[in-house]
């Protein structure tokens, strides 16, 4: 029987079985952030203990830093402190810091990626749950808590339980404006926000091997959204091709021989999983979420479920049977480690080109990092998207999560190109927030309530796939 | 590190009912504004909380001050769901809760208490509701959790609990903190390293 990319890169980074039955597993590349880094510095300095490889952690900050006014020190005094802290650590224990003013700033799950760290094969631990995102290379990427990043840092292991892998095949083509956002919300909703607990997620079939790295990185930053921690997709030239010449990616012949070692970490054609679960992407509509969790969802012509959401419809203000398709909208937002990436605020700036925002609503774009704001604006999308009454910011998780000035106030609805609807999460108790795709989040920008983007564009051969 | 080993934990318990509680929910994104985990513990749900002040229901559990003085959080399934933050468990764990038994757990929430040495045993739903129920009529009813023998005992019954194996004995050995488990053998992580090509550019 064959074995899994998760069976490979677990051998290969195994240093041990622990006494308890756990890995002892080495990671290859940490990458660390503002949020839930200092007090993990704190316990190594308690404790003695220095970083053990410094060379194979890099960090940024992205959960914090303002969008929109981003001269240090920071207006917010907490903020200020947070990336001073960063600073020291980052100083006292020689890491390499990306910071506001090197070009390369930006969501650590997209910077990672943009500049070839990020490659398959790898193990990568980060304290940020989102780093699932790195398995769209065939890396076994883990998001950590602050302990963990503490152990990483001493260590550069973790002592992590073995993983089932469930393999979920998507075959078919999807329909003109269905996205990868709207694949995974899909798997989501069908295998449920706790399905993944315990599994690591495969994804594969042609759907999937067609898509894009940055397609690829959506649907696997949302697989713990789906419960499983880990989500990867085998690496091949599609993820060959996007690596080569990035700045930390091999070069000349080390890259063609690297091709050759990520090529054997793919999963064996007669590789044995756990589980398998195949999906019909023609049948995958736009989907966007309408209760507290992001398993709550329905396609766009569907109605709101009749049983099981209580408490998300009171928080919501919907009822069961109700279509989403007119909702009025507050906010938009384009833009977080899910969707922030250029090809996302292409797809966007598709749909606004000669429209403008509805007058009631507030719209704004967050590239990912400081590389996709300047690739975007040399394509001149910051005047298509300002014209368009837009808001171009500077790169950060923004409105993702509210850490930061960018948040939603009282009661209002923001379509949001992001990872989570729960309850709070973009920073008003009370906000509320519809997920979807980033073309879906400008449609509803311009006709200012939500809508499909389907009937919103003429159906054109490059849109979707 | 010194060894503390997690047999048994006794004490009143917190009733949280629901399922799918995410860490936002636990402790919301703007308390995260720290470098440290100080005071975290007087914002643990305090949007649910405020929420939960503003309608005519009774209070939220947290805010009960029955509850005050609790020590084995109760609660459904996929809780922790969510966001990494370890804040969330160190709310909670700060809040004075030593233990945390519910139907299921996220496993990132999982991981980060074991590494703060509070167990997250599961047990099924029918335990918890009866849990619950024997908590919400008489607060000041014991809770006896025993990792040992993998049962929970309350107002003289007894339910079977679980909790993985790797867990179980990381609490009951005492090397529930990994660091220095992890450190033991540093030139074995040398060699692992060095037979990695993307860790010695040696394609």
């Amino acid at each position: 029987m064959g074995k899994t990319l998760l069976d490979k890169i677990w051998d290969a980074h195994r240093v041990r079985t622990l006494a308890n039955g756990q890995t002892q597993l080495f990671i290859g590349l940490h990458l660390i952030h503002e949020v839930t880094s200092p007090q993990a510095f704190d316990m190594l300095r308690a404790r003695g203990a220095r970083v053990a490889f410094p060379e194979r952690t890099v960090a940024t900050v992205d959960h914090i830093v303002p969008t929109r006014d981003q001269r240090r020190p920071f207006l917010d005094v907490m903020a200020e402190e947070m990336l001073s802290s960063l600073e020291r650590n980052c100083r006292e224990h020689a890491i390499p810091l990306l910071d506001l003013s090197s070009g390369h700033q930006g969501i650590v799950h997209v910077i990672g990626p943009e500049l070839g760290l990020t490659q398959p094969g790898m193990t990568i631990a980060c304290g940020d749950s989102h780093t699932s995102t790195h398995g769209a290379f065939g890396a076994i990427a883990f998001g950590i808590g602050t302990s963990q990043v503490r152990d990483v840092l001493a260590s550069q292991c973790l002592a992590i339980d073995p993983l089932k892998v469930r393999r979920i095949v998507v075959r078919g083509r999807l329909a003109h404006g269905v996205y990868a956002k709207d694949v995974i919300l899909e798997i989501i909703r069908r295998l449920g926000v706790n399905g993944g607990v315990g599994y690591a997620y495969e994804y594969g079939g042609d759907t999937v091997e067609r898509m894009s790295m940055d397609e690829r990185m959506t649907i696997c930053n949302m697989s713990i959204e789906g419960g499983a921690r880990v989500g990867y997709v085998n690496p091949d030239e599609t993820t060959f091709r996007y690596i080569r010449g990035r700045q930390f990616a091999p070069a000349g012949d080390d890259f063609e021989r690297a091709t050759g070692w990520w090529t054997s970490m793919a999963s064996d054609p007669n590789a044995a999983y756990d589980d398998e679960v195949v999906l019909d992407a023609a049948a995958i509509q736009p989907n966007v979420t309408w209760g507290i969790n992001p398993g709550q969802s329905v396609s766009i012509d569907e109605r709101i479920p009749s049983s099981g959401g209580d408490e998300a419809l009171a928080f919501m203000g919907f009822r069961a049977g109700q279509r989403l398709k007119g909702t009025k909208i507050d906010v938009a937002f384009v833009g977080s480690c899910t969707n922030g990436r250029l090809s996302d605020l292409q797809e966007a700036a598709r749909i606004v080109r000669g429209h403008h925002v509805a007058p009631h609503v507030k719209a704004l774009v967050v590239p990912g990092s400081q590389a996709v704001r300047a690739a975007a604006e040399r394509e001149g999308l910051d005047r298509v998207f300002t014209e368009a009454g837009f808001e171009w910011r500077g790169a950060g998780c923004s409105m993702c999560l509210a850490m930061n000035p960018d948040r939603l106030e009282g009661r209002e609805v923001c379509a949001s190109s992001s990872n989570r609807n729960f309850k709070g999460r973009q920073g008003s108790p009370t906000g509320r927030t519809l997920l979807m795709s980033p073309a879906m989040v400008a449609a509803a920008a311009v006709a200012g309530e939500v809508v499909d983007v389907r009937e919103f564009v003429a159906a054109e051969a490059s849109l979707g796939r | 590190m010194a060894v503390e080993r997690v047999r048994q934990i006794a004490g009143t318990g917190l009733p949280l009912r629901g399922n799918d509680i995410d860490t936002d929910r636990i402790i919301p994104a703007r308390f995260l504004k720290s470098v440290s985990f100080e005071g975290l513990e007087t914002h643990l749900f305090e949007d649910d909380r405020r929420e939960a002040e503003t309608q005519a229901k009774p209070t939220h559990p947290l805010s009960n001050p029955a509850y005050a003085s609790a020590s084995i959080m109760l609660v459904n399934a996929n809780f922790g769901c969510g966001s990494s933050r370890e804040h969330a468990p160190q709310a909670i764990r700060r809040r004075g809760i030593r233990a945390v038994l519910g139907q299921s757990f996220s496993e990132i929430f999982f991981g980060n208490s074991v590494a703060l040495g509070m167990p997250c045993p599961t047990a099924s739903g029918d335990t918890l509701d009866a849990l619950m129920q024997v908590v919400e009529a008489d607060p000041s009813t014991t809770l006896a959790i025993d990792l040992e023998r993998m049962r929970v005992n309350a107002a003289g019954r007894e339910y079977e609990i679980s909790l993985p194996a790797g867990a179980r004995e990381a609490f009951l050995v005492g090397s529930w903190d990994a660091t220095g488990l992890l450190l033991e053998n540093f030139d074995d992580v040398r060699a692992v390293a060095t037979k990695l090509p993307y860790v010695t550019a040696n394609w």
